[in-house]
């Protein structure tokens, strides 16, 4: 299998850049470390989640991080207004508007029958906007926040963070999901090639509509998670993220053409951003660097996916004309 | 529908001059010659980028590094400046790294059969990454006096005729937008834009050399993105890493208003300039009536989906969805 073959190079990439940095600062091996990366990662591996189904069937989610933000602070402010919230209800209403906005998108998506990434490239900034309309532009901060918001990614379960075991569940019902139910098995074939999965009867419209809510729920999650976990919300909160979401994906192999991907390779992908960010600041290279990184690994990843598969590449902005 | 003065066109003209009147009215000192000329400094730039952009997307590809260029080309010129070049050889350095930022963008796409909205993104990311790295915090400034005339003076002062009031830059962008105009309407190279965005597998076949045209476009919008670097940098008179930030989105909402179509194969330089007008003046009056940036950008994502939507409804819609 040519995905596993490549699983484990990835794998192999990650543990020798662990092993590299630990030679020079052996703080990077501990364990009290392990778990700080994890724990930075399990958000970014949160919001993977939600955009493999979009990018399997051709799609992209550049709105994820302005609904995370937004999410976020609907939350906050609800929060706030109303201190007797339950941890239940604060969810239940992050899921809800994370899936309202999810919901748009892929309402417009499907109805006009527009290209995603202008679609999500407005609703990023149409998102990121409301921010600032729903809070005024103020921030809310660490004694304004709810205090089971602030909680919730703290909690220990098992000796491990909450925040892991969350995203831990959201991956495994991803993979199940992906794996072994029919739905997603359709994802699939609805990337690999949308006229035929039209002919075999996947309804395209009503799992299109569905991986944009499930991305938009995800996101909304997160979003939960992120002013829990850093106790801010503001305008700008995880402004330019998207690009790490999409960083991560290309990294672990999901194609931007659609059809290919899995969840054990996007997971190593946010495993790879996550053990680069963190070993940066203990071979003091300046945090600045992040974002370059980020660029370099997305070309040459990219590029080697085009390699693996040179008849799958497939642009984005896809030609009317073979599918009318 | 490589008509240049089409309905759509019509359309935006007449919108132009309803938008002009009733701020006209709505808003005191708007509608004097010195406001309306003072208007266009906010989109002069963010106009070249469009007309490059323009060209790309009738092709069927798209820069979304195109701002990041921009950047990495004031950096370019801040950096020559710093190790004491004077300005021809500031601005050579700027050109040449837009023009070899392009070329990679164009390398990756044509050479790799890339999609050019995944190497644009990683692109994007490297170009802005750079641009951190360098200049971290802080700021580039002290650029030599004829810079900021280039971008802050007025084309009456140069040529010795006080009362034409019309700033440099909106010259600069008016000349452009002529040139790029009669390229793509008039001339050969023009009109295998519009069939390579039409069918770029039967404008191969035809004996169009598609991806020598290609890597011109990517090389082209780096150049372009030089140029509006050379004037903002002028106008502002300095570098910070965030300089002209999204405005790739800025861009691509232009070129989709002027009525370009996403997919490519259809649009015209005269409805992209119109749409220049229409946003900037749009802007400017919101400014005036002290609207906050975030608020604005909010309104221009919104625009962008509309600007799609509404082509698609005036068309009457499709039955079969098409393409994702």
């Amino acid at each position: 299998m040519k995905g596993l073959q490549r699983d484990i190079a990835l794998l192999a990439i990650i543990a020798a850049i662990a092993l590299a940095v630990g030679a020079r600062a052996p703080v990077f091996l501990s364990w009290r470390n392990a778990l700080d990366i994890g724990n930075d990662s399990a958000i970014l591996a949160i919001l993977v989640m939600g955009q493999i189904p979009v990018l399997l069937t051709r799609g992209i989610d550049l709105s994820a991080a302005s609904n995370l933000a937004l999410t976020g602070m609907l939350c906050a402010l609800a929060g706030r207004a109303m201190p007797e919230l339950g941890i239940g209800a604060l969810v239940l209403l992050a899921l809800a508007a994370g899936t309202a906005l999810g919901l748009l998108n892929g309402w417009l998506v499907t109805a006009f029958e527009l290209p995603p990434i202008v679609v999500t490239l407005g609703t990023m900034s149409a998102y990121r906007g409301a921010i600032f309309v729903a809070s005024q532009g103020a921030w809310i901060s660490d004694h304004q926040i709810h205090p089971l918001i602030k909680g919730l990614p703290r909690e220990q379960w098992l000796g491990l963070p909450a925040l892991m075991w969350i995203a831990a569940a959201v991956v495994l019902a991803m993979a199940v999901f992906l794996r072994w139910r029919r739905e997603g098995r359709e994802l699939y074939a609805l990337g690999g090639n949308p006229q035929a999965a039209a002919y075999v009867g996947i309804p395209l419209r009503r799992r299109l509509l569905l991986v944009y809510a499930l991305s938009g729920a995800l996101a909304g999650l997160a979003g939960l998670l992120w002013v829990g976990r850093y106790a801010i919300a503001f305008t700008e909160l995880a402004s330019g993220y998207e690009l790490t979401v999409v960083a991560a994906c290309v990294i672990g192999g999901v194609s931007i053409g659609g059809g290919v991907g899995s969840v054990a390779g996007a997971v190593l992908g946010v495993l790879f951003i996550g053990v680069v960010n963190g070993a940066l600041p203990v071979i003091q290279v300046s945090p600045f660097w992040q974002q370059a990184i980020a660029g370099v690994v997305i070309l040459v990843s990219v590029a080697l996916n085009a390699g693996a598969q040179r008849q799958r590449g497939r642009p984005i902005l896809e030609r009317r004309e073979g599918f009318a | 529908m490589m008509n240049a003065f089409g309905m759509w066109e019509r359309l935006l003209l007449g919108l132009l001059v309803l938008l002009l009147a009733g701020f006209g009215v709505g808003i005191d000192g708007f509608f004097t010659p010195y406001a309306l000329s003072d208007s266009t400094f906010n989109f002069s730039e963010k106009g070249l980028l469009a007309l490059a952009m323009a060209l790309l997307i009738v092709a069927g590809e798209i820069d979304l590094s195109i701002a990041a260029t921009l950047a990495l080309c004031s950096l370019a010129m801040g950096l020559a400046m710093k190790a004491g070049a004077g300005l021809p050889l500031m601005l050579l350095a700027a050109f040449a790294t837009g023009a070899a930022a392009g070329a990679l963008n164009g390398w990756l796409v044509t050479a790799w059969r890339l999609p050019s909205i995944v190497v644009t993104i990683g692109s994007l990311s490297l170009y802005r990454g750079i641009a951190l790295v360098a200049l971290g915090d802080q700021a580039i400034t002290g650029y030599p006096a004829p810079l900021s005339v280039l971008g802050n003076g007025y084309l009456g002062d140069l040529v010795g005729l006080p009362w034409l009031i019309v700033p440099i830059e909106f010259a600069v962008l008016l000349a452009m937008a002529i040139a790029v105009g009669v390229l793509l309407h008039r001339t050969v190279a023009g009109r295998r834009l519009y069939a390579i965005g039409a069918n770029p597998v039967a404008s191969r076949f035809s004996g169009i050399e598609v991806d020598r045209h290609r890597f011109a476009l990517f090389v082209f919008a780096g150049l372009v993105a030089a140029l509006a670097a050379v004037l903002l940098t002028g106008r502002i008179g300095s570098t910070r890493p965030n300089i002209a930030l999204g405005w790739e989105l800025d861009a691509v909402t232009m070129v989709i208003l002027g009525g370009v179509a996403i997919e490519g194969g259809r649009g015209s330089i005269v409805g992209v300039l119109l749409a220049v007008l229409l946003l900037g003046v749009f802007t400017f009056a919101l400014g005036m009536a002290n609207v906050s940036g975030i608020v604005m950008a909010m309104i221009v994502g919104v625009l962008l989906i509309v600007a799609m939507v509404l082509p698609r409804l005036l068309r009457g819609r499709r039955v079969l969805l098409a393409g994702a």
